[in-house]
């Protein structure tokens, strides 16, 4: 099936949480619940399905955190908590899951590793058990261990050669510079190559605690029923850890622009640089300006003037990363290789013009009715409920925030996205990467050699 | 577990049908349905979690429908949708669509188009009215019309030029269907899609997008009370259109096993996949979709399964391997494996390793017990598929495209539940040991 809009990369999705916004008229009315071992948990019921969401978070404990030489070891762990655990070998394991028809699955992030758990209540004893070994009694099986690794080396030798993943790491690099995030959460295939089981039992231990642990759930299950299932999923888990803090990244305003040549027909562009963080005052600001500058899927400016009037590109947007450490402003487009000159002239002028016009009122009103009016859509189902019920706590945002996020948006006023824009908004500053044979267009800077 | 990489390389469209078709039909959607004079069909699937709608239209024509020599004209007329009509500017629909809080996008398929907006359930009025208005009142001047081309160009450069396993897939299709249209890609031939003419798109526009072609889908907080008059209102006044009579594709008997090898510099890591015709909804009987559904997940449903226990955790030759099956269609089923060898491994070794895997079949069958739990498996997913309000809409959508009913969506698990060893055996030895399959090799440029 083929569509109008590319279905959103990863990327997007993760940004869909980070951004979620969320309903008060439909009224998800959030319960905060404390099991008696001290485990908290936001939880929205709904006894419509029989089945249960679960999202859980470890803050902290996310791949930009992996050893030096150790890229890749959250992102194994992740594929191999559910390879066998407790008594249960890898094949016993996914038989269980399997046949009760258990969702489970584990995510490394760059800051965060997370656990997504979906249930059909008949089978709800057995997924909190199976659950519960995977966090606390791993067994990274040798048989396992190298069945995973040869998966990830397998993914990491295809994407060696992919477009868009080769533009993602050298503009990461680009703009990272020497900070963490600048490395592949999925790893390098010699790093991974040279990971080993004690690696990978100690991210384990260092990681997964009590006191880093975000829960959100939803489902046809009460307060007190949940509770037990707390203590049975995440009691066996250390209570504290120490903290663990990532520096400030400087992100790269210098502009560069690298071309990675490569024999194919269309270029891919990726593009970006220094935005704001979540916590940031402005940062409803931000988003409203987003919105109209490229993240609006049918309606943006750079949609309009890049798709809509030249017919340059499928795709192009925008998009905030509002890391406390790395807030980013940035977005990808791919075109003709002789087009890509006229794509860049476009896109610097949108970012020009933001900087210097910001938005018009009618902009502002429409993208306001937009993220308003769209924001009960994200109730639709189980998992996108809990999933942003982990969301709202990892930011602090109170459940409140139901009730007041309209409040925050209609606040947003045009002056305060002009000085914003004025402030933030730089073409100068923009970090390109091409990965494709663009015509006209000169690379500034040299491309690092990269590991894959 | 390790997501893996090949389904990538795996015909995915026809992958992601598989899993559809064995994940979400469900005896729970409940749907309500009536038809209006001029034809159109209605169907709700209410679910009151939230005050919102998904609005989904089905019509009842894909790229197999496509003219002869005018191949990606479905998808291509898919984009100009969202242009200007006689009511509306061009880009006004989804200006409107946005103010309105409400998301959107559209598909195209070989079998049916479909576009599809979500939003507050007080909006109704409004979205009916411009999607009914664009079943017949668009332009299409050549301003809307030039740069959309290009876009679609680019679409194919995105998809197809720089993909290998989207090229590959291109040239297997092509193999694999010896009649049917099938064997032309949804999104067109380069070459044909720079050709159509505003008249070629125009005539397409006349003779498909009509009541009496399409299904409308309304999911979430919805009863038939509000929403048939807002249905009459704005789609009721619509004429149908006489509908031209369609060939009725089908292959003939293939006889030979064919190979298609692509070797490309940008292809690092080695794949090797087959296919082989299959019965499909509309082709053949019903009952033995449902066992080649319950056949799939046996083989290839996941990490316990057949394919993947024998050659990724015990042989340890492939990467990942699996099955699939897609009988989702409104021409011939397909039926497919595909693996990913380890390093010192070949895509040879990977292919034999199949080959066995499947002479066991032949030879022995399967279990009662493999067929118990897979039925439990594909019935407890069709739980899953009542959460949330789009995939219903789709699947429930998307059967009655195909020509099948709302009821054999909601019998669907009753249905599954009924298969016996027996049956999975018979599509065994009809499908699995049937001869004219294609095999397709993913290799690096310098690969021997």
């Amino acid at each position: 099936m083929i569509g109008l809009l590319p279905v959103f990369t990863v990327v997007l999705v993760f940004l869909t949480g980070v951004f979620g916004f969320f309903s008060p008229a439909s009224a998800a009315k959030v319960e905060t619940v404390v099991s008696p071992g001290g485990i908290s948990a936001w939880l929205v019921r709904d006894p419509s399905i029989p089945l249960i969401s679960m999202n859980f978070t470890f803050r902290e404990a996310g791949a930009s955190l992996d050893p030096k030489g150790k890229g890749g070891r959250a992102k194994m762990v992740s594929a191999l908590l559910d390879e066998g655990a407790g008594n249960l070998d890898s094949q016993a394991f996914q038989r269980q899951l399997e046949n009760q028809s258990i969702r489970l699955s584990f995510n490394a992030g760059k800051d965060t590793f997370g656990g997504s758990l979906k249930m059909l209540n008949k089978f709800r004893d057995s997924a909190i058990k199976l659950t519960a070994l995977a966090l606390t009694k791993p067994r990274f099986d040798k048989d396992a261990v190298q069945r995973i690794r040869a998966q990830i080396l397998t993914g990491l030798k295809s994407r060696s050669s992919s477009p868009g993943y080769i533009a993602n790491r050298v503009w990461s690099n680009a703009i990272y510079g020497k900070h963490p995030y600048a490395r592949p959460t999925m790893g390098t295939q010699k790093s991974v190559a040279g990971l080993s089981v004690e690696d990978l039992r100690s991210y384990v231990s260092e990681s997964f605690s009590r006191d880093r642990l975000i829960v959100g759930v939803v489902g046809d299950v009460t307060a007190s029923e949940l509770k037990p299932a707390l203590d049975q999923i995440f009691g066996g888990l250390p209570g504290k850890r120490p903290r663990r803090k990532i520096k400030s990244a400087r992100i790269s305003s210098k502009g560069t622009l690298l071309v990675v040549k490569k024999a194919i027909p269309q270029s891919v562009v990726i593009f970006g640089q220094k935005g704001v963080t979540r916590s940031d005052p402005n940062f409803y600001v931000a988003y409203v300006m987003n919105h109209i500058l490229g993240g609006g899927s049918f309606t943006s400016r750079l949609y309009n003037e890049v798709r809509e009037k030249r017919g340059l590109a499928y795709s192009v947007y925008t998009y905030l990363s509002p890391r406390q450490m790395a807030p980013l402003l940035a977005g990808r487009l791919s075109t003709a290789n002789d087009r890509v000159a006229e794509s860049l002239r476009v896109l610097r002028e949108e970012w020009q013009r933001m900087a210097v016009q910001g938005v018009s009122d009618a902009e502002l009103e429409n993208a306001k009715s937009f993220i308003n009016g769209s924001f009960p859509l994200r109730f639709s189902s189980s998992d996108q409920i809990s999933e942003l019920l982990v969301t709202l706590q990892y930011y602090q945002l109170g459940a409140d925030y139901l009730k007041n996020r309209r409040n925050l948006i209609d606040a947003v006023s045009a002056m305060q996205i002009k000085q914003l824009a004025k402030r933030v908004i730089n073409r100068e500053a923009l970090t390109v990467t091409i990965v494709g044979d663009p015509k006209g267009v000169k690379a500034t800077g040299k491309v690092p050699l990269l590991d894959f | 577990m390790m997501r893996s990489v090949q389904i990538a390389f795996c015909l995915v469209l026809l992958c992601l049908a598989s899993i559809r078709t064995t994940t979400t039909h469900a005896k729970v959607f409940s749907p309500e349905s009536f038809t209006l004079k001029n034809g159109l069909q209605v169907v709700l699937l209410p679910n009151h979690r939230a005050p919102i709608v998904t609005q989904l239209i089905i019509y009842r024509v894909g790229a197999m429908d496509e003219p002869a020599g005018k191949s990606g004209i479905a998808h291509f007329f898919e984009h100009l949708m969202f242009k200007g009509t006689k009511n509306l500017k061009a880009g006004e629909f989804s200006a409107i669509v946005a103010r309105n809080g409400g998301q959107e996008n559209a598909f195209t398929g070989q079998d049916y188009t479909g576009y599809h907006q979500s939003f507050a359930v007080d909006r109704l009025d409004t979205m009916m009215r411009i999607e009914a208005d664009r079943m017949q009142n668009l332009v299409l001047t050549k301003e809307d019309i030039e740069p959309e081309r290009k876009v679609v160009l680019e679409e194919r450069n995105s998809r197809v030029k720089n993909n290998p396993s989207a090229l590959l897939r291109e040239e297997v299709n092509a193999a694999f269907y010896l009649n049917h249209p099938y064997r032309v890609p949804v999104i067109g031939w380069e070459h044909e899609i720079k050709a159509l003419t505003r008249e070629d798109l125009v005539k397409f526009y006349r003779q498909w997008y009509a009541p009496n072609n399409a299904v409308l889908i309304y999911a979430g907080d919805v009863s038939v009370e509000k929403i048939r008059p807002l249905v009459e209102k704005h789609y009721g006044k619509i004429p149908s259109v006489s509908m031209p009579k369609r060939v009725a594709w089908s292959e003939p008997p293939q006889q030979s096993d064919r190979r298609i090898t692509l070797r490309h510099t940008q292809v690092r890591q080695p794949s090797w996949s087959r296919k082989i015709m299959a019965p499909g909804v509309q082709f053949g009987k019903l009952m033995t979709v449902y066992a080649l559904e319950v056949l799939a997940e046996i083989i290839g449903g996941g990490t316990t399964s057949r394919l993947y226990r024998s050659l990724v955790v015990e042989q340890k030759i492939a990467a990942n391997a699996g099955a699939w099956y897609d009988g989702d269609n409104r021409g011939p089923g397909s039926f497919g494996f595909y693996g990913t060898p380890l390093p010192g491994k070949t895509v040879l070794d990977v292919e034999a390793a199949v080959e066995q895997e499947v002479a066991k079949l032949l030879k022995g069958g399967v279990s009662e017990q493999e067929v118990r739990e897979a039925i439990t498996r594909l019935q407890n997913a069709a739980i899953y598929a009542r959460d949330g309000l789009h995939a219903p809409a789709s699947i429930v959508g998307e059967a009655l495209a195909l020509g099948l009913t709302i009821e054999d969506v909601e019998q669907w698990p009753e249905r599954v539940g009924q298969i016996k060893v027996k049956a999975v055996n018979a599509v065994i030895k009809s499908v699995l040991g049937r001869k004219g399959s294609v095999t397709a090799l993913l290799l690096p440029e310098d690969a021997k």
